[in-house]
């Protein structure tokens, strides 16, 4: 017997890689996952954050995909090299600030790196030409593969069929008769092949695989960077970005303020790192500022703050802001009347 | 065989994922880890990673705002 050979599959946790790999097992190739976690992936923990959105079954989507399939799955980490190829993608971004070539090729290169180290044969990807407007153009699918490294080892069993023979097809590893050629955006030839394999309630993201695609969260990001005057980032930065309501009263400080509950409780693990904002009279959220206030930006943050409160229509509130250096400030203060706030503060 | 814990606490899904991975894959089979957590995510992922990479669980709880769950490492 020839020896079974051995794929890499790029698991996202949507349709795509979930059928690509299992076109792979039908055809006995051993298929083991690696999923790529850049902190701006949908999946988990914006779902663990809000409490509205826990009726929902919080699954991760490529667990859920390895589970389907009955392959291993590797999570990794790539959250601190995956700030070179945001801050400076050499493709640029898409229609936000997703830098999706970039991004593919990194993760295919990553992946290389990957098979190399565990002896594996081939990289497989859900890839489908045409799909999306950035990655997935028919001229740039043999960008990835070049600037990846990967060359003739990465298969796109999806759309194999419109593209040249790779190493696998050529050698015999899998038959190229049985890849398919799907093309274009529309979904209706993966929504048929789901079913013919029995897959069901598989995740169907609007977007991309990740918050980047997002217009709102890439104008939080872009904010960031314009405040900060540097296009930088750290995890904690990126993971707020996907929290609460953000508003910039003035360019040196913003107040990043709960929406409810469960962002309550989220923000409140960030109690050491930012100055905060309490309202103690009435039930209210709690804010964040990012960035220095004077005692004036201390009363209008104030007064924006229990804007949110259920103190919104009172005369006098009390407001706790607790600065970064321990000092606690109390102030009675009227919320501002919604005709105040500049609607050009939401980020 | 020991018995090893894992605070992975403060950490949001997939990160708790991620840490019981990595540490697990640094233990032997029999072993024994215990993972803290407060993301309540972790309840599903970490199982579902356990049952696709061959790890027992034996154990998952919640209680009060944490979640802990005790995994027995398999042999592959
Ligand atoms: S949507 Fe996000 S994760 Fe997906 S390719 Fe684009 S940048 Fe990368």
């Amino acid at each position: 017997m020839s020896t079974q050979r051995k794929a890499v599959a790029l698991i996202s946790g949507g349709l795509d890689s979930l059928l690509a790999a299992r076109l792979m097992l039908e055809q006995g190739i051993h298929v083991e996952g690696i999923n790529f976690y850049t902190g701006f992936c949908v999946e988990g923990h914006t779902h663990a954050i809000r409490k509205k959105d826990k009726a929902k079954p919080k699954r991760n989507n490529a667990l859920w995909s390895a589970e389907q399939l009955g392959i291993k799955l590797h999570i990794v980490d790539i959250i601190e090299e995956y700030k070179d190829v945001l801050i400076n993608p050499k493709h640029g971004y898409g229609a936000n600030m997703n830098p999706c070539l970039d991004c593919k090729i990194f993760m295919v290169s990553k992946a290389k790196q990957w098979m190399q180290e565990h002896g594996f044969d081939f990289i497989i990807t859900g890839e489908v030409m045409g799909q999306r407007p950035m990655s997935q153009r028919k001229d740039l699918l043999p960008v990835v593969v070049r600037e990846s490294g990967a060359d003739d080892r990465l298969l796109r069993p999806l759309c194999a069929k419109n593209l040249a023979a790779t190493l696998p097809e050529r050698e015999g590893w899998v038959n190229r008769e049985k890849l398919l050629d799907f093309s274009g955006r529309n979904r209706k030839p993966q929504m048929a092949l789901a079913k013919q394999f029995g897959f069901e309630d598989y995740a169907t993201p609007a977007g991309g695989c990740c918050f980047l695609t997002d217009a709102n969260y890439s104008r939080k990001l872009v904010d960031l960077w314009q405040a900060r005057n540097k296009k930088d980032y750290e995890f904690d930065d990126i993971m707020l970005l996907k929290v609460g309501r953000h508003l910039r009263p003035a360019p040196h400080y913003k107040l990043i303020i709960s929406r409810e509950d469960g962002e309550n409780k989220f923000l409140n693990g960030y109690r050491k790192q930012f100055a905060t904002i309490e309202i103690k009279s009435h039930n209210g959220p709690l804010t964040l500022v990012d960035g220095q206030m004077t005692e004036k930006d201390m009363q209008q943050a104030a007064r924006i703050a229990s804007r949110f409160s259920q103190g919104r229509n009172a005369d006098q509130v009390e407001v706790k802001i607790t600065l970064l250096s321990g000092r606690e400030k109390f102030l009675q203060i009227k919320p501002m009347p919604a005709s105040e706030i500049n609607q050009a503060w939401y980020i | 065989m020991s018995h090893y814990s894992l605070d992975a606490r403060n950490s949001l899904c997939p990160m708790p994922v991620i840490k019981t991975q990595n540490r697990v894959n640094e233990l032997s089979a029999g072993d024994t880890l215990e993972v803290s957590c407060t993301d309540p995510g972790a309840l599903n992922d970490i199982p579902a990673w356990c049952r696709i990479n061959g790890h027992e669980i034996l154990q998952a709880i919640e209680q009060k705002d944490e979640v802990v769950i005790t995994i027995r490492v398999g042999s592959n």
